[in-house]
């Protein structure tokens, strides 16, 4: 693997005492896509924010770890350079592309004004440059569009634009936070299908958080999968689908209707995740798991380096 | 044996902005037979929620009849609804909004029991918490002490205290983890068992609704474009909507992927609707006719078989 655009070192993120997320790390090679998976309240949401340094501090900080963006810890970098790099090199999609953009300017404007910014381009060349990004995302007869409002815009249209934002500098990195959750199933594959190009195309590296699986497996090539704060298994895509060996991972995937036989008894995992603050020193999942074994509720079990590694003591067959 | 519920040409039509007319509903039949669980799946605005509320009065119908055990209900004074509606009850999406934060959960699942004059309230109240799986302390507790899929628990309580014959679930699942959905989709399973239930089951996630469902309807722009049994829908798919709305699952595992068709564009303008068929700007084998008459539901020769659909493609049998 070439040096990782991405690479996320021992990274735990607190609230006060209370830790959200805990020694987390993975890397990302340019071109790749990777997928962070996993239910509310896992911590995909905060590690991603904290990769963008976009943590609500006070009072949430990152406690411990590196985050090395193409070899510079951006976890270590103050405000006017972390400016620098983010919308410029660090591209970022959110779920919410309703309020992700600001109602009271044209769509126009808000592509060019990341240009302006990072790329000191005049107004004329921002403005055609951000026609040009209209189009590589799909939106069609993009110079008339250039003065829309966001309300004017659909769902799905408006994904496009925060994307084209996102993608107005180039970046190097994109993190997309659901960015299709809000989205219709036809529409959500128009988007994947338009991020997957992209990165293919200008050789990104991606970030995608998600909850869900099928995406995950349509377009991601590694995924980690996240439960109460840890990371709990890392493979690349076809491994984990193949083969889970978490119990946790196993189990979510024994669970969804469509791994099941229409109208067949579902095997629920029982239980609901322990809340930050209420997890214990062994492993997370235990209280839920199908398979304990004695030293799952006293001892943490580690991730370790390997291609396919899962954090159990006991796994999956 | 009469259906249990019998629904012919139901529309609701809302007034949209300068004169125009949003047709939320577009003129939908269909019957449900006892212990029937029939599925209604669409993308956003596509009316199954308003056929939702609009088969339980909850919204008044603009045209057309729902016939309840051979009772047409949309004539009935208020008073004989409000008697009819202990046959017919709901349960909606946000398990958050729609309990009342300021009342105990044994108010809230009994309340339906006193408003229709029953005995015994308390006891039938612990009854049904019990068949829900809550603990008996919980009629003392308020919602807030209760996570996402306990609080859908206390929502399917209430509506099956009066023991209905009819259940409407509108998106009983879309707000949950994947390891909770499948918590509430067994205890609706075995609910339906226990009590005969017929139910409507309204969902956007076409795995949901495959697992659940005897028969299924597709909506699209206010109309079902194809109604048939799981198996036809899912397996032999004919109408072309049906059939980019299936590909574009995102499908977890490694099994064949279905060639997906990426449909161009997004839903028409409700206020001003196309002629002819709504899907027509966004198929790929729109013909002349498409753009001029709208097509019917009616059954037509499809590959090979006699199916249910609303396409031109396909000649009426």
């Amino acid at each position: 693997m070439s040096a990782p655009v991405l690479a996320v070192e021992g990274l735990s993120i607190a609230a006060g005492d209370t830790l959200l997320a805990e020694d987390v790390s993975f890397a990302i090679a340019p071109g790749e896509m990777m997928g962070l998976v996993g239910e509310s309240g896992c911590g995909k949401t905060i590690t991603a924010l904290a990769v963008m340094r976009l943590l609500p501090t006070p009072p949430v900080r990152i406690a411990a770890g590196r985050i090395l963006f193409d070899g510079t810890d951006l976890a270590a970098l103050d405000g006017e350079a972390l400016r620098r790099v983010r919308g410029d090199r660090i591209g970022m999609i959110f779920q919410e592309p309703m309020t992700s953009l600001n109602p009271v300017f044209t769509i126009g404007d808000q592509i060019a004004e990341v240009l302006t910014i990072h790329r000191a381009l005049g107004r004329a060349a921002a403005r055609g440059r951000a026609a040009e990004l209209l189009d590589l995302v799909g939106i069609p007869a993009a110079i008339r569009q250039l003065d829309r409002y966001p309300h004017q815009l659909s769902g799905g249209q408006r994904q496009r634009v925060m994307i084209a934002i996102a993608l107005a500098c180039e970046p190097r990195l994109l993190v997309a936070d659901e960015p299709t959750t809000a989205l219709d199933v036809t529409v959500q594959a128009q988007i994947l299908a338009l991020i997957d190009r992209l990165r293919r195309d200008l050789g990104m590296a991606c970030l995608l958080i998600t909850h869900d699986l099928g995406v995950v497996s349509e377009v991601c090539d590694r995924v980690a999968v996240m439960y109460a704060g840890r990371i709990v298994e890392q493979a690349v895509v076809a491994d984990l689908f193949r083969h889970p060996r978490h119990r946790y991972t196993r189990a979510l995937l024994d669970t969804i209707p469509a791994s099941n036989p229409p109208g067949a008894r579902l095997p629920a995992i029982a239980g609901t995740v322990p809340p930050p603050g209420q997890r214990g020193v062994g492993c997370n999942f235990v209280a839920r798991c199908a398979a304990p074994v004695g030293r799952c509720r006293s001892d943490r079990p580690l991730l370790g380096a390997s291609d396919h590694r899962a954090a159990c003591w006991n796994p999956a067959p | 044996m009469t259906a249990l519920l019998e629904v012919r040409d139901l529309a609701k039509h809302y007034a949209g902005k300068s004169g125009t007319t949003i047709r939320a509903l577009d003129g939908v039949g269909f019957t449900l037979g006892r212990d029937e669980v029939l599925g209604v799946v669409g993308e956003s605005g596509c009316g199954k929620s308003t056929l939702g509320r609009t088969l339980l009065r909850l919204v008044e119908p603009t045209q057309g009849s729902v016939l309840f055990e051979g009772e047409d209900i949309t004539n009935l004074s208020r008073r004989d609804m409000n008697r009819r509606r202990r046959d017919m009850q709901i349960v909606f999406q946000d398990p958050f909004g729609s309990l009342n934060p300021r009342h105990k959960i044994g108010t809230i699942v009994g309340e339906p029991l006193v408003i229709h004059g029953e005995a015994d309230v308390a006891a039938r109240v612990a009854e049904m918490l019990d068949i829900v799986g809550l603990p008996p302390d919980a009629a003392g507790r308020f919602p807030h002490e209760f996570s996402g899929g306990q609080r859908q628990r206390i929502a399917i309580a209430r509506a099956l205290a009066l023991r209905p014959k009819l259940l409407v679930a509108d998106e009983p699942v879309s707000a949950l983890d994947v390891s909770i959905q499948s918590q509430i989709i067994n205890l609706i399973a075995d609910l339906r068992r226990r009590f005969g239930l017929s139910m409507i089951f309204i969902s956007h996630d076409l795995s949901v609704i495959r697992h659940v469902s005897d028969r299924i309807a597709v909506m699209y722009f206010g109309r079902i474009v194809e109604i048939g049994s799981a198996a036809d829908i899912f397996d032999r798919p004919v109408h072309p909507y049906t059939r980019a709305l299936l590909s574009a699952i995102p499908r977890p595992g490694l099994g064949p992927k279905p060639q997906r068709i990426l449909l161009e564009g997004e839903l028409p303008d409700p206020a001003h609707p196309p002629p002819g068929c709504a899907f027509q700007g966004r198929c790929r084998q729109a013909m002349a006719r498409c753009a001029t008459e709208a097509p019917g539901l009616q059954i037509r020769r499809a590959e090979g078989d006699l199916r249910d659909t609303a396409c031109h493609l396909f000649e009426a049998a």
